[in-house]
């Protein structure tokens, strides 16, 4: 692969920053899985399992599912993080293979938040 | 009034006045409470449905079973009863705001910024936030010399637990001019009950490759190495990714970003000994010898890895790093104390509520980060200590829980930073106890190379085991203190000088139990098995049985309505008893 140059730099931060915002990578939808080691350890390879197969079955086209680590609460793994287009991220927590199913349907497809599994609205403020 | 509409007579209501007359009457309450019948109150999904006046209280789904406690309760005595009372449909409560919820709202996030974020096996979205655009700002605008100031300027120190000045180590590298240099990160987290390292590598891998890098740029080295503990098989995967993606990138090896500057990293699994986190003994490992800390001088920014000036930083440091250089020195500065700048992850467990990994301003009160942020102690019982810093740390007690956390202030308290482990005790932790466990660490992992360590350490242990198996005498105090103070002095490393710290800590705050395991053979917290009776208190003693149902040896004789008793003979002191009892009766 061709080495990077500064501008490169630059525009892989403009480019992937557009497609992760959703908008302009064409996404309606972002399912972000924690998994670091607690929440490995506490099931979020189950929950990625359910997730990818809901997509499958219905066909979801305009679903982002993407991981990351720890977020911070490890008592509360596994955990996960659905945003939609245009309103804040909401952060499950103590997630298990139905909930994660449950909320899949009523808040990723129909956009209506699991309130009885969710722990907080909005993102955590970085330096 | 008992509502006799369809719906409730339906499902009993009849019954259930019938009842409550005959009730009332019995208890002498006939001529004070009027039963009256009412007709539907359109409430007929929970009847049947009973109102008291004249306070109100709205009663549902009665049955005539429920009647006489329902009058002892709240007729005779006058109290509600909660399990019956109708609480209203559930308020739909809004989801609360990340930044309203106290585990959030009190941190501040600069090492961990990318954390629950980014993918951190992808790099671009590293780059999406502000990745390697330090580096790119350090490699095409700063000379090594400005890259340093800046870093002495954000004074940024050492977050492996002693606090060296980050700025004044790498001016240090860079002054001698023997070449090859090395940088390391050091991942080797080895403390009890410590996993920031763990999670920052996990999380976010590349902001400490990229901290390594501007480092090895600063002292002008063309190699690195991140050497982390073979336990972390998450922590080495990640990064063996991340290190592959930037090689592609070219952000590692040749001619980095078109600068001319050369820079490449590995991984070394470190095979899982607690000495091998002292920096010299971590160089030996990774030179293929047996891990053991050497004397400093000559430090190892002047003769380290194969006795060249080598940089080593722990992954928080580095992960400090490159927001440093983006945003400057000054800005890291404005967050902190006097003499700590910024900020400090720590791993908050034991017996909080909240577990997890937490990022506070320096200064930050023990009280906030206990029970706000950990939101206080769990199973209801009460705050006892606050063991920080692991098996070179201390336990300090609640009188300190308005002591602002930076490497000053727990100096003179006694404690240590260490690297950020903070486990919360409560009230049924024996503090001699942990003393004796962390010195227990200590003996197993001592190199053995020094005799303060090797003999000094084995000598308080035999002490401990001696105290908490009721044989302890009043010198033996003293003793443990004056051997403390000398294996401070005299040993050859920062583990051995910091090992007694459990004991002297606890000995300083916590001298009650000592001296309560000495003079009355007694363990405070029923912790130390030898000291305990294993009797029940008949007088404490509530009957409930749940001591009888815990016990794994069916050694305790009860039957409802009469205390338990112990027998002795089969009792293995497991303490399941004395942690299945709600009152403490046994002693």
């Amino acid at each position: 692969m061709a080495k990077l140059t500064v501008d490169d730099l630059k525009r892989i931060k403009e480019e992937v920053r557009s497609s992760t915002v959703l908008r302009e990578g064409g996404f309606r939808a972002k399912v972000n899985i924690h998994m670091g080691t607690c929440g490995i350890a506490a099931g979020a390879r189950k929950l990625m399992a359910v997730v990818l197969k809901e997509i499958e079955e219905e066909k979801v086209k305009d679903v982002m599912v993407t991981t990351s680590g720890c977020a911070g609460l490890c008592s509360r793994e596994p955990m996960a993080t659905v945003e939609i287009l245009g309103k804040p991220p909401v952060k499950y927590c103590d997630l298990n293979e139905e909930r994660m199913k449950e909320i899949f349907v009523k808040h990723v497809l129909n956009g209506e938040i699991v309130e009885a599994y969710a722990l907080a609205r909005g993102s955590e403020t970085t330096y | 009034m008992v509502c006799a509409g369809t719906g409730c007579v339906s499902c009993g209501s009849l019954q259930l006045r019938e009842r409550l007359e005959a009730e009332l009457k019995d208890r002498g309450l006939a001529d004070e409470v009027k039963v009256v019948i009412t007709g539907c109150n359109g409430f007929c999904a929970e009847g049947p449905i009973m109102v008291v006046y004249p306070e109100g209280i709205f009663y549902k789904k009665l049955t005539p079973e429920d009647v006489p406690f329902l009058v002892e309760e709240h007729f005779l005595k006058g109290r509600p009863v909660q399990k019956f009372l109708y609480t209203g449909p559930i308020v739909k409560e809004k989801v609360p705001l990340l930044k309203d919820i106290p585990f959030f709202e009190h941190q501040v996030l600069r090492a961990l910024r990318n954390r629950g974020l980014i993918d951190a096996e992808n790099i671009d979205e590293y780059i999406a936030r502000d990745g390697y655009a330090a580096l790119s700002k350090v490699l095409s605008s700063m000379k090594p010399e400005e890259v340093i100031q800046e870093v002495k300027t954000s004074g940024l120190r050492g977050r492996g637990g002693a606090g060296f000045p980050t700025g004044q180590k790498w001016e240090e590298g860079r002054r001698y001019d023997s070449f090859p240099k090395f940088v390391i990160c050091n991942g080797d987290e080895g403390d009890p009950g410590a996993f920031m390292d763990r999670s920052v590598l996990e999380a976010d891998p590349h902001s400490v490759l990229e901290g390594i890098t501007i480092c090895g740029y600063a002292i002008d080295a063309h190699q690195g190495y991140v050497y982390v503990r073979a336990e972390y098989p998450l922590a080495i995967h990640r990064l063996n990714i991340a290190i592959e993606q930037a090689r592609n990138y070219g952000l590692l090896g040749k001619d980095i970003l078109g600068s001319g500057f050369d820079f490449d990293i590995g991984i070394y699994p470190g095979a899982g000994a607690f000495v091998c986190g002292e920096s010299t003994a971590l160089m030996y490992s990774l030179e293929g010898k047996r891990g053991m800390p050497r004397i400093k001088p000559p430090r190892s920014t002047e003769a380290g890895l194969w006795s060249q000036p080598t940089v080593l930083n722990n992954v928080e440091t580095f992960a400090n790093v490159p927001p440093i250089l983006l945003k400057g020195g000054q800005w890291f500065a404005s967050l902190g104390t006097e003499g700590s700048k910024g900020t400090k992850v720590f791993a908050l467990t034991g017996t909080v509520q909240n577990v997890g990994l937490i990022e506070v301003p320096m200064g930050t009160t023990l009280r906030k980060i206990v029970f706000d942020i950990g939101g206080g102690i769990s199973d209801k019982r009460e705050f006892k200590a606050i063991q920080i810093g692991g098996p070179s740390g201390a336990c300090l007690p609640s009188s300190l829980l308005d002591l602002e956390v930076d490497f000053d202030s727990l100096d003179d308290a006694g404690a240590m930073m260490g690297s950020g482990g903070l486990v919360a005790m409560n009230d049924s932790t024996c503090m001699v106890d942990t003393a004796r466990f962390f010195t227990d660490f200590s003996v197993d992992e001592s190199c053995g190379k020094c005799v303060p360590c090797r003999v000094g350490l084995k000598v308080m242990l035999n002490i401990l085991n001696r105290i908490t198996t009721g044989q302890g005498t009043m010198e033996d105090i003293d003793l443990l203190e004056q051997l403390g103070k000398h294996i401070k002095s005299s040993s050859h490393c920062g583990l051995g000088k910091s090992a007694p710290n459990p004991v002297l800590s606890t000995i300083r705050y916590f001298r009650n139990e000592y001296e309560a395991h000495i003079k009355e053979k007694r363990c405070p917290a029923l912790v130390c098995t030898s000291l305990i009776k294993f009797r029940v208190d008949p007088e404490k003693c509530k009957m409930c049985g749940l001591c009888k149902k815990a016990c794994p040896m069916e050694a305790i004789t009860w039957e409802k309505k009469t205390p338990a008793v112990i027998n002795v003979e089969k009792c293995i002191r497991c303490r399941s008893c004395i942690q299945a009892c709600k009152f403490t009766a046994i002693e």
